[in-house]
């Protein structure tokens, strides 16, 4: 089920570049010594310091999920009803990504289990963060 | 007059230990107007959403007895929908020019409201001194015109929400329909790769809350044959005028998953509707057409998720927090609430605001529990009387009138009866994210 394709912009560029090169950043905010995701332009709790990209284990785990059976978006109504997962990083629980969780049937999705990071090609070949459970 | 585009966030009471509200009592709602709803635009421009805006802001003052020369304050939601655009390169109809006024805005009164259209196209509002925006909703809207009047920067003021719907399905087209995405828009929760509609942040947390407590969306069935029925005992509703359908138990789990575990009944049917109220101080209000209902306080939660959306953990610990600030501010207690319409469109977060409010004791992961009794309007325990968005369609604000009519005692058929109907609170529209307002049969 490929995705939509990505175009990186100024704010999520280094995100995306970092995917391209398998690795899975997150805005981190120097002054507060705190991740963030979404990235934004700035740190939500200060509103300020500094923003760097922090490497991330790619490791995580499934807090919940739905299976979307009518979704707007048109490229994945070919592949409906599939799994969306909201995913807890192990190097913070409150930071969370978005999976469709490659490999596991849609409704089968054992919620709490362990996952790993894995990148996916999209429509224009901008790889994009994945998360497949470990067995 | 004074005019301000968006409502201060200072004048929304969104902390906590504020407390009692200053103008306790002190402010009333008295009129009610609302225009015939329709599933969707006719292309009519006498059904257009400035036109049915213009429709309720008169029945509003007509209900209060009230001269629309004495209408001092303005105050709207200009956002009329959530999903439904005009698209970029489809002209606007000559026959909306030529019906009314138009503005710099060619889109005002067609897919957004705005004061200045309005104003043009009601000439007798001749006495507004006061207007604001308040984008969101209408809880937003009127929480916003409660304070105003409170302040004394308006003394009879009209609120207003309105809706369009066009043909077409909510959030088809646009980026969704497109083939690659812009990487910020690509990372954000309903817009995303991951092709999640609407209702999957509720959908995903309701998974939650049931893996946590151990139930079951089946166990939403009794809350939803209640909203429908009273929806359809609501004559100003959608489901009431057009399709007057009860909707059984077996109706709604055989329902199809938009995102399961929300099914197409979880979801509230998009309409053409509107709908406005006119407050006034206490001291004028008992001078007017209608009972007065006092408001006795208003509360907000402006809370954000730490993440890409709201965990069951958050939601819980802000709607705990939004029933403290609504109990401290109206200075009542969680027994003097004869009913609760907290806002049910997506009918799968009502329960956390009813487990929010302690509502007849409900706690944390009780709420599905409480949905197996007697919810009905004819208990002692009136759970949403107004039917919500479920029972009448997408407002937002079916909850606010069934709030004043249960008070004014003009409920008609959906009057409650099982308790004194007192002291209610409606509000929303999220768990995290929203404005509330307690109404009050009596000042003090």
């Amino acid at each position: 089920m490929p995705k939509q394709g990505v175009v990186p912009d100024e704010l999520t560029a280094p995100f995306w570049t970092a995917a391209n090169e398998q690795r899975l950043v997150i805005q981190h905010c120097t002054n507060c010594n705190r991740l963030q995701h979404p990235p934004a332009v700035q740190c939500a709790r200060c509103a300020e310091g500094k923003l760097e990209w922090q490497e991330m284990s790619g490791l995580g785990h499934i807090y919940s999920y739905a299976v979307v059976h009518d979704g707007p978006v048109r490229m994945l109504k070919e592949g409906q009803p599939f799994n969306v997962a909201i995913i807890t990083l192990d190097d913070d629980p409150n930071i969370q990504m978005l999976s469709h969780l490659p490999g596991t049937p849609s409704g089968e999705v054992p919620v709490k289990a362990a996952v790993q990071v894995v990148f996916e090609d999209s429509a224009n070949g901008q790889k994009i963060p994945e998360w497949k459970v470990i067995e | 007059m004074k005019v301000f585009d968006e409502a201060p966030e200072d004048i929304f009471r969104s902390e906590e230990s504020l407390g009692v509200w200053e103008h306790r009592g002190k402010v009333a709602a008295v009129g009610i107007g609302h225009a015939p709803t329709m599933r969707r635009w006719d292309n009519d421009p006498e059904t257009c959403v400035g036109a049915i805006s213009i429709c309720a802001l008169r029945q509003a003052m007509a209900d209060a007895g009230v001269d629309p020369g004495q209408v001092d304050g303005l105050i709207i939601d200009p956002v009329t929908a959530t999903g439904a655009g005009w698209p970029k390169d489809k002209p606007i109809p000559q026959d909306m020019l030529a019906r009314w006024q138009a503005t710099d805005d060619p889109l005002d009164g067609l897919t957004k409201n705005s004061i200045a259209w309005l104003l043009k196209n009601m000439p007798e509002l001749t006495g507004i001194q006061f207007a604001m925006n308040a984008s969101g909703c209408m809880s937003k809207a009127l929480v916003a015109a409660v304070q105003a009047v409170g302040d004394g920067e308006t003394h009879t003021c009209l609120v207003l929400k309105a809706w369009h719907n066009f043909e077409g399905r909510y959030y088809q087209g646009g980026d969704n329909e497109n083939d690659s995405l812009p990487g910020t828009a690509a990372l954000t929760a309903l817009t995303n790769l991951w092709g999640a509609p609407a209702c999957s942040a509720t959908a995903i947390q309701f998974n939650e809350y049931c893996h946590k407590y151990g139930k079951s969306h089946a166990m939403m069935a009794p809350f939803m044959e209640n909203s429908r029925r009273n929806g359809l005992l609501f004559p100003e509703g959608y489901w009431a005028q057009h399709r007057p359908e009860e909707l059984t138990v077996q109706d709604y789990l055989a329902a199809r998953w938009i995102a399961e575990p929300a099914n197409l009944f979880d979801n509230d049917l998009p309409i053409m509707c509107s709908g406005a109220y006119l407050l006034t101080t206490a001291e004028r209000a008992i001078h007017l057409a209608q009972t007065p209902v006092y408001i006795l306080n208003h509360a907000s939660s402006r809370a954000v998720p730490r993440s890409i959306m709201p965990t069951l953990e958050e939601v819980e610990v802000e709607t705990a927090r939004t029933g403290r600030k609504i109990y401290e501010g109206a200075g009542i207690i969680v027994e003097d609430l004869s009913f609760e319409n907290m806002y049910d469109g997506f009918s799968l977060f009502h329960q956390f605001h009813l487990e929010g409010l302690g509502f007849r004791g409900v706690g944390q992961g009780e709420a599905l529990d409480f949905y197996q009794t007697d919810i009905s309007i004819h208990g002692p325990n009136p759970v949403s009387p107004s039917g919500g968005n479920i029972g009448s369609g997408r407002s937002r604000f079916w909850m606010h009138t069934d709030s004043i009519q249960q008070i004014q005692k003009r409920a008609g058929a959906r009057q409650i009866t099982g308790v004194p109907s007192e002291i209610g609170v409606s509000g929303g529209p999220m768990p995290m994210g929203g404005n509330f307002t307690v109404w009050g049969v009596a000042p003090d």
